[in-house]
């Protein structure tokens, strides 16, 4: 029965796909003419998108959307926000209900290639690791041979571990829980020697700890999971234009720009600054946009440090260090091609 | 001769009145009855002082930040800086009035309702049926009036729930009658299309029909023309719902004697008039229990379009406890939620058995 639901699922989204491709730059036209960005979000997941105090949607995936309506419309306020759970996600996209999804997806060749869909780039590098106490005296996964493991059942996380495990010839005892909750509670209870999730995740879990300090994440990470924002086929105008919003993030940072500064650097004489700046060129001509679009989005949502860091990293309750999400000359992995 | 004079009565032994009496034949009667007493007891030591000690005595009330957490106990500070987002959900605040207007308008209206001398009670229940509905709408969705438009995707919280079940429990007890109806009905078309409806709605779980709703729905549709996400649960609510609905009513006209449905034919009435006059009256104060049973099982099945991300009181206070300022404070969201659920549910419970009382007429079994 579910194969069969899976069957029409897939079948009616490659239909709407097909009928989607006939008209290209249909999603840039209309996001354009009605005056905002419709952006799919998660329901709530620290760090990435959720809703303050005050009701405003924060978190890095949220400030892609933010990015994304500086650069068409200078104003990073222009998006509305459709709360999706992960089943819902993908439909939305393709029904046109959202322009764009920014939903911590990880990017897969199913569904980049089944579901009529396209992955615009990697906001967040993410990937299985570990968490274990202080007091343990491990420096690294791979001291871990015999520990008992805190794990959420049903995941691929339970997959992952095993396959590292064989793979190095090491034994474990696996203890898995329902809920994030009771995987926190039994690992603060000494029941497991270590706790494995998403390196993202194990951040939020490790916060609901009585005392954070006493426990740490291992610097290995056993899993990818590029995380970033999706479109749907059939604009590629737009496509690029999400894309080139979060490569403008990551040049932006390269270049030292911030929001900070962004005013005094137009003064700049280097010519890589001044061609994000869009004082020299190809400027916005390319993307159909303003000139000022990389600007725009440097002033209202800033580079991609500077998201991270307000978002999960040392500004943020997460703290989670840049790793693998550091650029490519810092010893990470974000890397974007040059604006010029 | 004397006269006899009967020793006064001697007190009842101090083993059968008062707090001892009432101990010794409601606890202690037998051995398994006072090891069940203390068993029960125990449990109770066990758990009730840690409850009170976390949830009033070590809690912190006031404060802005999770700074003010650090007595060790329920951290309701967490509750107080998201109360609005709980019961407004996501709704701009200079909007609130709007909300708070909308259903002070609706106690208002429902007032009269329960004094019992207000003569135009048909003519004021209509006008809540029909011409509410079209006020509130227009003060939660605005857009007209010089109302700021605010799109369904930010309703939420306790407003939201009060929306989907007034609307779901609204709808869906005339859909129901008609329903049940329809099913006892001799016309073989309008029969078969009421036993079709209600098996086929009964046989899927509400979850299956949230999430046909919003993930399906849209695939089927033409490019482009998306309907409203709240508007496609909320329909799905009422199709479920009416079909409990009409079995429920279902079982009250079973329960009315044959004599009663030819005494109506016997006075000449026509159909609805006899059903209207005679059978529906008698048939819904039996099932007035299993009416309300229904309704506060809808109340709480609300809570299932946070599956589909709408944010009702549950969906937001699961949103809340994501916000990375407060991770960590879960119980103390789903305690408020659950309190807010009780006094809902047992209010609903109370005026369901008020209700009966004042309907009973002698006639109960």
């Amino acid at each position: 029965m579910m194969k069969r639901i899976h069957a029409v699922a897939t079948a009616a989204v490659l239909f709407t796909a097909a009928t989607t491709t006939a008209q290209a730059g249909a999603t840039f036209d209309a996001v354009k003419s009605k005056g905002f960005v419709q952006c799919g979000v998660s329901t709530g997941l620290a760090g990435f998108s959720s809703a303050d105090d005050k009701g405003n949607w924060t978190g890095l995936d949220v400030d892609i959307c933010r990015a994304v309506a500086a650069a068409v419309f200078g104003d990073a306020e222009k998006v509305k926000y459709t709360p999706l759970t992960a089943k819902e996600r993908f439909t939305a996209l393709q029904s046109g209900e959202i322009d764009m999804l920014s939903r911590n997806t990880t990017w897969t060749l199913t569904r980049d290639t089944s579901l009529g869909l396209n992955f615009a780039g990697v906001n967040y590098y993410d990937g299985q690791g570990f968490l274990v106490a202080k007091n343990l005296g491990v420096k690294s996964a791979m001291e871990l041979d015999g520990a008992s493991f805190c794990i959420q059942a049903g995941t691929t996380t339970e997959l992952n571990l095993a396959d590292y495990f064989r793979a190095n010839k090491l034994s474990y005892t696996p203890i898995t829980f329902d809920k994030s909750d009771e995987t926190v509670k039994a690992f603060e209870a000494g029941r497991c020697d270590a706790l494995t999730s998403d390196q993202s995740q194990l951040y939020a879990l490790r916060i609901q700890l009585k005392n954070p300090e006493s426990a740490m994440v291992l610097p290995e990470v056993i899993s990818k999971e590029p995380l970033g924002p999706v479109v749907a086929q059939g604009d590629d105008e737009w496509f690029n234009v999400v894309r080139w919003s979060l490569f403008a993030m990551l040049n932006a940072e390269e270049l030292g720009i911030n929001s900070g500064n962004v005013d005094a650097m137009m003064e700049s004489k280097d010519p890589n600054v001044r061609r994000v700046l869009g004082l020299e060129g190809i400027k916005g001509s390319g993307l159909g946009l303003d000139d000022a679009w990389a600007a725009n989005i440097i002033r209202g949502v800033g580079n991609y440090a500077e998201a991270f860091e307000r978002n999960v990293g040392m500004g943020s309750p997460l703290k989670i260090a840049r790793g693998q999400n550091a650029l490519w000359n810092k010893g990470g992995l974000q890397y974007a091609p040059p604006i010029r | 001769m004397k006269e006899h004079v009967p020793h006064p009565d001697l007190p009842p032994p101090i083993s059968n009145v008062g707090v001892i009496g009432w101990l010794r034949s409601n606890l202690f009667s037998s051995w398994l009855n006072t090891g069940l007493t203390l068993l029960a007891s125990y449990l109770i030591y066990l758990s009730v002082p840690p409850l009170i000690d976390w949830a009033f005595l070590r809690a912190d009330w006031f404060g802005d930040s999770r700074d003010a957490c650090n007595s060790g106990g329920a951290c309701w500070v967490f509750v107080n800086v998201r109360f609005d987002q709980f019961m407004y959900g996501l709704y701009p605040a200079a909007g609130y009035w709007r909300i708070n207007l909308a259903f002070g308008l609706l106690v208002l209206l429902a007032i009269p309702l329960f004094i019992e001398r207000f003569n135009h009670k048909g003519l004021l229940a209509a006008a809540i049926l029909f011409l509410y509905p079209v006020i509130a709408f227009q003060l939660f969705a605005g857009g007209s009036f010089g109302l700021e438009p605010v799109e369904t995707t930010k309703w939420g919280g306790l407003t939201l729930t009060l929306i989907l079940s007034g609307v779901g429990i609204v709808a869906s007890l005339p859909i129901g009658i008609i329903l049940a109806l329809g099913r006892r009905s001799e016309m073989p078309i309008v029969k078969s299309v009421s036993v079709v409806f209600i098996e086929f709605w009964r046989g899927v779980p509400l979850i299956t029909v949230l999430f046909m709703a919003s993930v399906m729905l849209p695939l089927f549709l033409a490019e482009g023309s998306h309907f409203d996400k709240l508007l496609r649960a909320m329909i799905g609510i009422v199709l479920f719902q009416s079909a409990y609905m009409a079995e429920v009513v279902r079982g009250g006209l079973a329960a009315i004697p044959k004599g009663q449905y030819e005494a109506a034919e016997a006075l000449g009435l026509n159909y609805w008039k006899s059903m209207g006059l005679i059978i529906l009256p008698q048939a819904l104060k039996l099932v007035i229990p299993g009416i309300v049973n229904t309704f506060i099982a809808l109340f709480k099945d609300t809570t299932l379009v946070l599956i589909i991300g709408l944010f009702d009181l549950l969906g937001m206070v699961q949103t809340a406890i994501t916000d990375s300022n407060w991770l960590g404070f879960s119980i103390e969201g789903y305690v408020f939620a659950a309190l807010i659920f009780w006094i809902f549910c047992f209010s609903m419970s109370r005026y369901s058995q008020a209700l009966e009382r004042k309907l009973h007429t002698g006639h109960a079994r």
